[in-house]
């Protein structure tokens, strides 16, 4: 059935590296997506309007236009537009931290948002300072609400960077039809072999940080 | 930019906004099929099926369509089994979007309180009816903002299609980039055609999103 490929030569080795690639991709933009995300996240819930209006519409943009429209806007507009030529790997890490840092900043606005305002009251009532507030009442509650959805950021990160093939980096699809095409003559059949073998190893890097962030949330239910 | 070119690969761009169409809201309804049978599998832990439910969602929910696409348009011919790029790009999606959607339906009627079905039976309903006029409409309303961003997650995930040779919208921009380099025209039809298609169901979804929590909460 086309597994026998995947034991010839270095092939699996090449296999996991293309998935180290789109991890290494990934856990980069991730790490941005949350620092900015927190960052903008608080300017969310600023009062100014034009900052609203601003970050608004950063939201819808980043809601409506498919990951993969973006990587196709950086990496051949800004080439056109700009004159620089970025690599497809940096073209890569910018879309996906633009597109995670709103993501990240929703996250963290709804968890804010979502504190009643009794909570506040409650602290000022029990003569808490502006500081202990946020240190024992908010800021624990924010946190424990915002770490699951943070983890499966992660794993949406990790799926999503399965389209860097489409601008040319070598990731594990690529390296996949890579094997394929070598050896086309000796098994015929190598694409159900490599394609299913591509699926399981996406399935076996998200499905544990999926059960981990279903885990905590399960344990942090109020 | 060149408005010349613009008329010019207006139609071509056209067909892929059809086609891309067609194919996105032929997967979301096979997506919504498979996404309430399974999630009354789930909710009423029917056995065996109940395994097999939780599987699919799992794969399928930790894994990308892109890679999904591939295996079902490359890797499934070589065992026998061809099926053509346009319904290999409706059965990814619907059996993508079918684990998110059960996943919103199951929540829908896990929040449906047990008096509810309770008192249906103390009505005298029977167990269609209770289904059909309590649990459903009411499971239904609670899944709305569910379903919504599924949708838009589901129309956004269909930019994959192009890796499988399907004519849809990322596949003629980048054929007519490859081409005639006319990038910053084919790019601003991409981008313009995406938010055509999005932009609406955007809309849409709040509005029907409002009307549902005023049928439910009267606010």
């Amino acid at each position: 059935m086309g597994f026998e490929v995947l034991f010839k030569g270095n092939n699996f080795i090449r296999l996991l590296g293309g998935l180290g690639l789109s991890l290494k991709i990934s856990l980069l933009s991730v790490i941005i997506s949350i620092v900015l995300g927190i960052l903008v996240g608080l300017l969310m819930t600023a009062k100014n309007s034009y900052v609203k209006l601003l970050l608004r519409t950063y939201l819808e943009i980043v809601r409506i236009m498919p990951q993969m429209v973006l990587l196709f806007l950086v990496y051949f507009g800004v080439a056109r537009a700009m004159g620089v030529h970025l690599s497809a790997e940096v073209s890569a890490v910018i879309v996906f931290s633009f597109w995670g840092t709103a993501e990240m900043a929703d996250l963290v606005r709804g968890a804010l948002t979502g504190i009643p305002a009794i909570q506040y009251e409650s602290s000022r009532a029990l003569g808490l300072t502006m500081v202990q507030t946020y240190r024992y009442v908010i800021l624990p509650q924010i946190v424990r609400r915002m770490i699951p959805l943070s983890i499966n950021l992660i794993t949406r990160m990790i799926k999503t960077t399965s389209l860097v093939m489409m601008i040319g980096i070598v990731e594990v699809l690529k390296v996949g039809q890579q094997i394929i095409e070598a050896n086309r003559k000796a098994s015929p059949n190598a694409a159900f072999g490599v394609f299913a073998t591509v699926l399981l190893l996406y399935f076996l890097a998200c499905w544990p940080i999926s059960c981990l962030a279903r885990y905590l949330e399960k344990k942090w239910e109020n | 930019m060149d408005f010349g070119v613009i008329k010019e690969y207006l139609p071509l761009y056209e067909k892929a906004f059809l086609l891309t169409i067609k194919i996105g809201w032929i997967g979301i309804l096979l997506s919504l099929v498979l996404g309430i049978l399974v999630a009354f599998i789930l909710f009423y832990r029917i056995p065996v099926l109940k395994l097999i439910a939780g599987a699919y969602i799992e794969l399928f929910r930790n894994t990308p369509l892109l890679v999904q696409l591939f295996f079902l348009y490359f890797g499934l011919p070589k065992i026998g089994l061809s099926i053509s790029a346009e319904w290999c790009g409706a059965l990814g999606l619907g059996l993508l979007g079918g684990s998110y959607m059960a996943e919103g339906f199951r929540s829908g009627l896990e929040a449906i309180p047990v008096s509810q079905t309770e008192s249906a039976y103390s009505l005298g309903m029977s167990k269609g009816q209770m289904f059909r006029k309590v649990i459903l409409p009411q499971a239904f309303s609670l899944s709305i903002p569910a379903i919504v961003a599924n949708v838009i997650f589901l129309l956004k995930e269909t930019s994959v299609f192009s890796a499988i040779s399907l004519m849809d919208l990322m596949f003629t921009a980048k054929d007519l980039i490859g081409l005639y380099y006319n990038t910053t025209e084919c790019l601003f039809l991409l981008v313009l055609f995406y938010i055509l298609m999005l932009l609406p169901v955007s809309i849409a979804g709040s509005v029907v999103e409002k009307k549902a929590r005023y049928r439910m909460f009267g606010v």
